[in-house]
């Protein structure tokens, strides 16, 4: 599976990262060279791991409902880039219309 | 306490003549920062400490001596000066992880690991250089440039812990703590001539450890003898309320059977040790493979059986690893957007800039490039060949070890490492890179216990041996470390 | 019109927050209106570092959910994050359940104008809720509040059963009153703690094949769903009588304006790349804790409504109205059962109970009135002691002062005397009083009796029990 510069150039915008175009060739020849090394795992008989019952003995530890919430030494203040009226504060959507507008 | 003394005292003798008052934690926290002054230094810096507070650090020892004057005691590591990996937080220091994302981020909660340490009186003296976010096996990857090796400083000190195999080898520290994810505590223990140890997954609490890949961080100790190590070990692990992955097994004692091993002419008799094939390939340095040879001598002298084992999937370690690690670590580092605490682009004009620049002026390009690789494995059409793929190879790698283990071998032994430590800026392809964790990455993949100790120099660099044990299988791991340690002596370190 | 050539076709994915004291996987509480981010932590902040851990009262009511709408829990289900960035979810991803839920496989029945009729449920699985954004506060700013991120919700997700935006508004109040009566959560559309996604498709009448679905988004109300439903079905039939092709768009309600209008968030950007939570384990349920969690549901609604009617003999209009909340049917059962009079009850709950409660806006829990005041009431009335009318006067003072009504009756003169040997002492003196009214009535003159019963009431000053008077003055008609 080769990957293409609109590959990354998706992957890029999916993982929020800008991606200099003149880097692109760059990074489309390390992700293959990466990628090429990997091909070998598509040869590995993994059809009896698939069989094996996934039946798992512990569950997931649990936390009682009152338990109390973990302190926080420092306040919110302390280490937030922009705080205002207790709100965090960001640039206001571009894309937004309405108080719905939310990503799924 | 002059500075040699201080570099030359093992952290349980230290807390012994602390906790006796004989000399105080305030002498230890300065002979520890005047050391680290002396090697950080000139052009030679070692660059091994990224943030410490004198005042804070002589604070803490002050409060530390009122309560040995008037409890009497002063904890397992009374006054001990450690140093911590940039990833671990801990209050009144930054924790920024070598990025410029997290640049003079603090955080206002402690990580578990470091309560336990500080329960038994540690002092924390710094925060060492690491690759950024982990990721990396020379710290050439750090914002704040590279760490050097105190052997040879044209030479990298290993990663991603380098800053704190550094400190541990330098002397300015008895005890650091690192972290693993692919063999990051090991692998510069071994370039640096320490021990360094990776606890059984689920060993040691990851409440606090910046999270690169869930399913294989671990944080460990590294120390100037297995003692030490042994002792941090016991300090920190043990089940924690704030990591769902943390194991409820009971720790071990693992150091109580030191004191009969240290008497007994045949400690390891009893015991069967593996060497698997798979780690001792033809092209394997020479010299590193003479240290090997020698070290399964002594370990045989011990009274220990040493047979030959396979681990048969190990070649597929490397892809396996760097499809998973990739892939957990894109969500993990998903939370540094500009937004609650770090780095925020001055220039981003809306949100979508505020993502963008923020993460791409505040990563560098290793995180970089593994983010994409990450997403990319993950992502729709490429989940089930990669991602679903590479944990089910990695069952496989798991059942190699439960195999072996199943059939009555207690502990294996192989080198830490394929090379010495490289030139800095010597290797510059990423998979060539990638490709120094050959020996450790089995081991997190697994999840099973695995420590370096020195074994010994090639050239005049340190050469580390690894011992592996089955899950929760410490106490045997050190019982086989402690023992090689003492015969060996001082051969360990020539 | 050319919706009737068409079939609608719906499926509805409700998102319910769960009445937890905490936070699904941190500690922080999970109250609703808090100052803005004060109940976080560095869980649900995301700092680096901090990991989640399960809260096991939202395995609780989710699973008693799940039951209760007829689902299959399953025993072994797991987390996994759903990645995208959005700036009130702090971690980039969300913890959610994909393909291995916590349940599947329910159902839920409901009634509409045409009969009855089952609707399937796919799934429910848990899932953390995210924070808020608000967009409107600061110019040229989105303010974000993290109270809510982490808050544990319910995605309840049908099958697409449902024909008809009717069909569509049974189902939401049904599963509403179902949860409400689980009180597993507040199911406030208007607050937020129940949210509804809809999709919805149009296909030639008599086709199988479903065509391209829309998803909708936005509406605050039942009757907002129903009639964004109807508004998309129409827009979708005009575009294929068209000959044109519907996009599968997500599309925004605009109530003021009554109109869909899509959503410029960009497809495609939706890959959500769903992996295992690592820093989860598998949540494995005992069969023990199944049947437990089983056992404690409490009565729903169809049973409830059941048993009141038959048990009380409550006419099927009456019933609705009674038990439309759970806490308005322990209320009833509570003063019927204490007054032995449930017809009255009835009536007195219907009527000046729920008066009381619509102008006053509280909650029956919250009413001064509690069922054994209003049960004493009822007795006072029904043995005569305050007339019918005297009686909302009694109720309305009981309201104000918390007063118990036999005390409020007696100190606003609202007693009648219902003692025959008062009231007969009272008739006698206005028989004596009036001789020829009486002896024209006792005669045979019917018509005189109100007159007498006037007399008596005013000689009595308004207390006697006029029931009891006319009874007492028959009897003595009668030859008494």
């Amino acid at each position: 599976m080769a990957v293409t510069h609109d590959d990354v150039r998706h992957v890029a915008e999916l993982a929020r990262l800008a991606v200099d175009e003149d880097r692109l060739d760059h990074l489309v020849a390390e992700l293959n060279g990466i990628l090429g090394h990997m091909d070998a795992l598509g040869q590995v008989d993994t059809k009896e791991i698939e069989l094996a019952a996934f039946a798992p003995s512990d569950s997931t530890p649990v936390r009682a409902d009152s338990s109390g919430p973990l302190k926080m030494l420092a306040p919110l203040a302390s280490f937030a880039p922009s705080v205002k009226d207790g709100f965090i504060l960001v640039h206001r959507l571009a894309s937004h219309e309405d108080s719905s507008d939310r990503a799924p | 306490m002059n500075a040699s003394d201080f570099a030359s005292l093992s952290a349980v003798a230290l807390a012994a003549r602390i906790g006796a008052a004989d000399v105080t934690a305030t002498d230890a926290v300065d002979a520890s920062f005047e050391r680290a002054r002396s090697v950080g230094a000139g052009e030679d810096s070692l660059n091994l400490m990224l943030w410490s507070d004198r005042d804070l650090a002589l604070r803490d020892a002050a409060g530390l001596e009122a309560g040995i004057a008037k409890a009497g005691k002063g904890g397992r590591l009374a006054g001990v000066p450690i140093a911590v990996k940039d990833n671990i937080a801990t209050l009144g220091l930054p924790t920024t992880c070598a990025s410029k994302i997290l640049a003079g981020y603090v955080s206002p909660y402690e990580a578990t690991a470091i309560v336990r340490l500080r329960e038994q009186g540690a002092i924390v003296v710094g925060k060492t250089n690491m690759d950024e976010f982990a990721m990396g096996s020379s710290t050439e990857n750090s914002a704040y440039g590279p760490a050097r090796n105190p052997h040879d400083v044209r030479r990298v000190t290993g990663g991603s812990s380098g800053g704190s195999a550094a400190a541990v080898a330098s002397g300015v520290v008895p005890i650091a703590l690192g972290s693993e994810t692919g063999g990051s505590v090991r692998q510069p223990a071994a370039f640096c001539g320490v021990v360094g140890v990776k606890p059984t997954y689920g060993r040691i609490s990851r409440h606090g450890l910046v999270a690169f890949a869930s399913s294989l961080d671990q944080i460990g100790p590294l120390a100037r003898n297995v003692d030490d190590a042994a002792l941090a070990m016991e300090i920190m692990s043990g089940e924690d309320p704030f990591d769902s992955t943390s194991s409820s097994q009971p720790v071990g004692a693992y150091r109580d059977q030191f004191m009969s091993i240290a008497t007994n002419p045949a400690p390891l008799s009893g015991m069967k040790i593996g060497v698997p094939e798979e780690f001792f390939p033809e092209n394997l340095d020479p010299g590193i493979r003479t240290l090997c040879e020698r070290s399964v001598d002594a370990l045989k002298s011990l009274g220990a059986k040493v047979i030959d084992v396979k681990l048969p999937h190990t070649p597929l370690a490397i892809p396996v690893y760097y499809i998973i690690a990739p892939a957990e670590a894109s969500s993990n580092l998903a939370r540094f957007d500009g937004v609650r605490y770090g780095l925020r682009s001055e220039e981003a004009k809306s949100l979508r800039d505020l993502y963008a620049i923020t993460r791409s002026k505040g990563f560098g390009p290793e995180v970089t490039r593994r983010i994409l690789l990450g997403t990319y494995v993950l992502s729709a059409g490429y989940y089930d060949a990669y991602y679903r793929k590479a944990q089910m190879v990695r069952a496989l790698i798991t059942r190699d070890f439960g195999a072996v283990f199943g059939d009555g071998v207690d502990a294996l032994f192989t080198p830490t490492t394929p090379t010495t430590a490289f030139p800095i800026g010597g290797i510059t392809d990423p998979y060539e890179m990638y490709l120094s964790d050959i020996f450790t990455v089995t081991a997190n993949l697994a999840g099973v216990p695995a420590m370096s100790m020195p074994i010994g120099r090639v050239a005049g660099l340190p050469v580390g041996g690894q011992i592996i044990a089955p899950h929760f299988g410490e106490a045997a791991m050190f019982r086989v470390a402690y023992a090689l340690e003492a015969s060996l002596g001082p051969e360990a370190h020539q | 019109m050319s919706t009737d050539r068409y079939e609608m076709v719906v499926g509805l994915e409700v998102h319910v927050q769960l009445k937890t004291k905490s936070k699904a996987f941190c500690g922080c509480s999970a109250d609703f209106g808090a100052a803005p981010n004060v109940n976080t932590c560095p869980i649900c902040l995301a700092l680096p570092g901090a990991l989640p851990v399960l809260n096991e009262k939202a395995v609780e009511l989710a699973s008693r959910a799940a039951l209760a709408l007829g689902c299959t829990l399953n025993k072994v289900s797991v987390f996994a994050r759903k990645n995208y960035f959005y700036p009130d979810l702090p971690k980039g991803y969300q913890i959610s359940q994909f393909d291995q839920p916590l349940a599947s496989n329910g159902k839920l029945r409901i009634e509409t104008s045409k009969g009855e009729k089952t609707i399937g449920i796919t799934r429910v699985h848990m899932e953390e809720d995210a924070g808020k954004s608000l967009h409107d506060r600061y110019p040229g700013e989105t303010a974000i509040d993290l109270n809510r991120s982490g808050v544990p919700l319910i995605e309840i997700v049908s099958e697409p059963d449902m024909r008809s935006s009717e069909e569509a508004g049974a189902y939401l109040r049904t599963l509403r009153q179902i949860l409400h009566y689980l009180r597993v959560s507040d199911v406030s559309m208007e607050e937020g703690s129940l949210r509804v996604d809809a999709n919805v498709s149009a296909r030639p009448v008599g086709q199988k094949e479903l065509g391209t679905k829309t998803e909708v988004k936005n509406m605050n109300s039942f009757s907002g769903v129903e009639r964004a439903l109807d508004y998309e079905f129409a827009r979708q039939c005009a575009l294929l009588d068209r000959g044109e092709k519907v996009s599968q768009q997500t599309l925004l309600w605009d109530a003021n304006k009554g109109e869909a209008r899509v959503s410029r968030s960009k497809e495609g950007s939706h890959d959500y790349r769903y992996f295992p939570e690592p820093d989860l384990l598998p949540l494995v349920l005992a069969e023990s804790w199944i049947n437990e969690i089983t056992a404690s549901i409490p009565e729903l609604p169809a049973d409830r409504k059941k048993r009141v009617a038959d048990e009380y003999k409550i006419s099927s209009d009456e019933i609705e109205q009674l038990t439309v909340t759970p806490e308005l049917a322990d209320y009833f059962e509570s003063t019927a059962r204490q007054s032995g009079d449930p017809k009255a009850s009835a009536n007195w709950v219907m009527g000046e109970v729920q008066a009381a409660l619509n102008a006053s806006g509280l909650s029956i829990d919250e009413l001064r009135v509690r069922p054994a005041d209003l049960a004493q009431l009822i007795k006072l009335v029904r043995d005569g002691l305050v007339s019918h009318a005297a009686g909302k006067k009694v109720f309305a003072s009981m309201l104000e002062t918390g007063k118990p009504a036999a005390q409020v009756a007696h100190d606003e003169s609202l007693l009648q005397v219902g003692d025959d040997s008062a009231l007969a002492g009272w008739i006698d003196e206005v028989i004596a009083e009036h001789p020829e009214e009486a002896k024209r009535y006792i005669s045979g003159e019917k018509k005189l009796q109100g007159v007498l019963v006037g007399f008596v009431m005013r000689k009595s000053g308004g207390k006697a029990d006029p029931k009891r008077v006319n009874q007492l003055l028959m009897s003595r008609a009668d030859g008494g």
